[in-house]
């Protein structure tokens, strides 16, 4: 049996209504008696309800009509969402029934995510219990603030207007705090139909709107096609001759021409076409909620996860650390140095949440003292730090690209929406250095391929690292010499050089401390990468982070490690590792790296002759 | 963009999710207009091919027409289609008369069961709509079953901001049900739109009766109806107020057949 009668939706919209609220306060009655006022049960529906009633020798329920597992409607509760449609003269709805229950908060959530607008459920006779306050936190966090809030089971009250004013000025004093402004507080008996449906004489003192008014009222969210462009990779298609990026646009829009930028990789590109199967024309611009696919002028090797935006509009923000609002549904506890998933978008992190900064019982709004964990039904403020950089915007800013799930195990536990982020942390700066660069960069006419070509070898960074004394500055010394005298372009970089002229301005508190030695020595290298050279540097005064932070600095040229230490521990980014010794046979050290650079494609020999 | 365009744009997205996240999909093709619609949707997905094969679980006791149809579409769209059948079941007799939550489990859930054993599949994608009955309007867009195929419909993952369950326990699969958001009638005027080539079971006959939803010749009723055309269904569609499975006997057995049948891992 189909619960409802047909809808014709193809000139106007749907609107997508949720229901919550505490248990027993009347949700699923309260849908049942929309369906049946408004025509939109099928023939025989009521019935098949009523049949069920006799059989369990209960009173007829409008909840069965929603409560469709056998469970529901012996226990007399709603235990996962129901979708279900219905429309009144104006327009199409769907009407998501949530459940009450706290046991089911995850599927309350599942509702309630994808609805527009909301109704918020009190009992007149019970009032304002927990998972009024929680829903009502929830619905904030998952930026659903178009809210109507109903008193339902008036009749219990003899319709009385001092039950409906207490009520109202209680609930309102706990969700205005929140920024939710409720747009009604509408008195009802869903169970006789009052006020839902049709306006009853039983309270003339409330002069506002019965729930389908209300309803009418709630508005479609705009397109969000005036924010800035973003469409998160979904995946690259090569089926045939085309390879084209496939995606949905989250917001903005983009046209045949436009300049494209790929974060967090910042490759860009040019929109040749925008692809479509079985459409008369292809289509010149792709908008917001759009699942589209395009090619660009030339070919990039780009992958799921990143985020497309246009080059003259603002770009999102790459980081590893933010700060976020998230609710947690998860059986076992979110807490401190456990790694979880954090999905956004397309992409797909590890991550830990490195600081509580504020847990709060969200049925009370109650902080929990400097409690570190995170249990389930409880929301906290928090800090995130990922394992690689993700892409991100704020949620007041574009919702669609500010917001995540962290999966525990299997399953998605939690949900978030990303609050701030400054850039406090040194990698943050220097990213956000190295992305305004590579933009901004006037690029020379002679490409890096013509100076490869001309060269004999393409730009490459080599890093001689391990502690002092392991004789890394004679290896760098004898390794410059020998690509001289092969006519490649090789230049040693020494750090103190650098010191010297490019650092004279501060004093060495400064130069060292914040990390401004390796800025500076890793973009000077770049310009001479970017002239083509194999540069080749050794210092004593980098670490492990620091040179973490010159690759950054470098990339795309490729980048080569040789540490020398005799410690069998090595981090993953090393290509080779010498011992002091095999350091010591120098030229046998030298050829060795000359042969590596050589196998790596950095030195391919000269392909001409003068 | 209308209201169609919404569905269609949401239907891509999850059709491209659940080709990317699972190494080995399948999408369940009964030949009814509902997964027709369905593989149109992945060709729009990816852009005129359908790179995911189609299972189609034959019972032996479709009406003939569908047979025919489903070999005439599949060759001319060039889709890699795979039958499945529970031998087994159909050589020790099995029929309707049996009872039909047996029958149905043993020829379709169970034949379905076998295929996918057999081919590995980790992902199947379905084209059921909320507004078919009460436990399919509780549906996920991705929805896990364990090894035993069964569904936990009392514990299911919650679902938000279009991220789905992709990640799943050895031995067990997920459903996945990109149209899980239309109605009957969206499907119909989708057809409309698109002039998607449907099996003319639903049109009416020379007695004045066609078929509203289409399954095995001993268990599927027709009503009776005058609609020609597919313009013709969609007017009749907007006036009724008869159920869509109404000619489906096996809805019909008990209060909770079909909770029934789908915990254990019908369609």
């Amino acid at each position: 049996m189909n619960d409802t009668v047909q809808l014709s939706n193809l000139s106007t919209k749907l609107m997508r209504l949720v229901i919550v609220g505490h248990v027993d306060h009347g949700k699923s009655t309260l849908v049942g008696r929309l369906l049946a006022d408004t025509d939109s049960l099928a023939k025989g529906k009521m019935q098949f309800v009523q049949d069920i009633c006799d059989r369990q020798g209960k009173v007829f329920e409008f909840a069965f009509l929603l409560d469709a597992l056998e469970e529901e409607q012996e226990q007399g509760i709603t235990i996962d969402t129901s979708q279900i449609f219905f429309k009144t003269r104006k327009r199409s709805y769907v009407i998501i029934d949530a459940p009450g229950h706290k046991e089911f908060l995850k599927n309350m959530v599942t509702g309630a995510a994808n609805a527009e607008a909301a109704f918020l459920l009190i009992d007149a006779f019970e009032g304002v219990q927990e998972q009024s306050r929680r829903h009502g936190y929830i619905l904030k966090l998952l930026g659903l603030t178009q809210v109507a809030v109903v008193v339902n089971k008036m009749d219990m009250v003899k319709y009385d207007p001092e039950v409906y004013y207490r009520i109202k000025a209680e609930f309102s004093s706990f969700l205005n705090p929140l920024g939710i402004e409720p747009r009604m507080f509408i008195p009802i008996s869903a169970k006789l139909g009052v006020n839902v449906a049709r306006r009853g004489d039983e309270m003339p003192w409330y002069k506002g709107p019965t729930i389908l008014e209300m309803a009418d009222q709630f508005e479609k969210r705009p397109p969000q096609d005036h924010l800035p462009f973003r469409m998160p990779v979904q995946d690259i298609y090569k089926f045939d001759p085309r390879r084209i990026v496939a995606g949905r646009v989250e917001s903005g829009k983009v046209r045949v021409g436009d300049k494209v930028v790929f974060s967090p990789s910042n490759k860009t590109g040019v929109v040749k076409t925008i692809e479509g199967w079985s459409v008369p024309t292809p289509p010149a611009e792709a908008c917001s909620s759009q699942s589209v696919g395009f090619t660009l002028t030339e070919q990039l090797f780009v992958e799921r996860g990143e985020i497309v935006s246009l080059a003259d509009q603002p770009l999102p923000i790459v980081s590893t650390t933010f700060d976020a609002n998230v609710f947690w549904m998860g059986k076992r506890r979110l807490e401190k140095e456990r790694n979880y998933t954090l999905k956004l978008t397309t992409q797909e992190v590890v991550c830990e949440i490195v600081g509580f900064r504020k847990v709060i019982d969200a049925s009370t709004l109650e902080t929990l003292g400097d409690q570190d964990y995170l249990v389930k039904n409880d929301v906290a403020e928090l800090t995130i730090k990922t394992r690689q950089p993700v892409v991100f915007d704020q949620f007041g800013v574009i919702a669609e690209t500010g917001r995540f799930v962290l999966v525990d195990d299997y399953d998605v536990c939690g949900g978030g929406i990303i609050t701030t982020y400054s850039p406090t942390a040194k990698k943050d700066k220097l990213r956000d250095e190295v992305r305004l660069r590579d933009f901004h960069w006037a690029a020379s006419k002679i490409t890096p391929d013509q100076r490869a070509y001309r060269n004999g070898h393409r730009a490459a960074l080599i890093l001689l690292t391990g502690k002092a004394g392991v004789g890394k500055a004679v290896l760098a010394q004898l390794l410059e010499e020998k690509l001289f005298h092969n006519n490649f372009q090789s230049y040693l970089l020494d750090g103190r050089n650098v010191r010297l002229g490019v650092g004279a301005d501060m004093d060495n508190d400064r130069y060292f401390g914040d990390g401004e030695a390796v800025r500076r020595f890793g973009e000077v290298a770049k310009l001479f990468l970017d002239a083509g050279h194999v540069v080749i540097s050794t210092s004593n005064t980098f670490n492990q982070e620091d040179h973490s932070d010159i690759r950054m600095l470098a990339e795309p040229s490729p980048v080569v490690e040789i540490l020398i230490s005799d410690q069998p521990r090595t981090h993953g980014e090393v290509d080779i590792v010498l011992t002091p010794e095999e350091a010591g046979k120098k030229s046998e050290t030298v050829n060795k790296i000359y042969n590596y650079l050589k196998d790596k494609k950095i030195l391919v020999g000269h392909n001409y002759s003068i | 963009m209308d209201h169609l365009d919404e569905l269609e744009n949401q239907s891509v997205f999850i059709l491209r999710e659940a080709y990317k996240k699972f190494k080995n999909l399948a999408m369940l093709w009964s030949i009814g207009k509902d997964s027709t619609v369905l593989l149109w949707l992945a060709r729009k997905a990816f852009f005129g091919q359908c790179p995911i094969p189609l299972v189609h679980i034959d019972t032996s006791y479709k009406i003939p027409k569908m047979i025919e149809y489903r070999d005439k579409i599949a060759k001319e769209w060039g889709v890699t289609l795979v039958v499945g059948q529970n031998k087994k079941a159909l050589d020790e007799g099995m029929n309707h008369a049996k009872g039909r939550i047996v029958c149905c489990e043993a020829l379709k859930t169970q034949g379905l069961q076998q295929i996918m054993e057999d081919k590995g599949y980790t992902g199947l994608i379905l084209g059921i709509r909320r507004d078919e009955e009460g436990t399919r309007a509780k549906e996920r867009y991705f929805s896990p079953r364990d090894k035993n195929f069964e569904w936990n419909f009392k514990d299911q993952p919650p679902e938000l901001w279009d991220q789905f369950k992709t990640t799943f326990a050895e031995g067990t699969h997920i459903r996945i049900h990109p149209l899980l958001h239309w109605t009957e009638l969206n499907v119909w005027e989708y057809i409309d739109r698109e002039k998607i080539p449907i099996i003319d079971l639903y049109f009416s006959n020379a007695e004045g009766k066609r078929y509203r939803s289409l399954g095995c010749a001993p268990c599927t009723f027709p009503i009776d109806s005058q609609a020609r055309t597919v313009p013709e269904i969609i007017e009749e569609l907007k006036s009724t107020t008869v159920s869509e499975r109404s000619g489906r006997a096996q809805d019909q057995e008990n209060t909770y057949a079909m909770q029934k049948l789908r915990a254990r891992g019908y369609m």
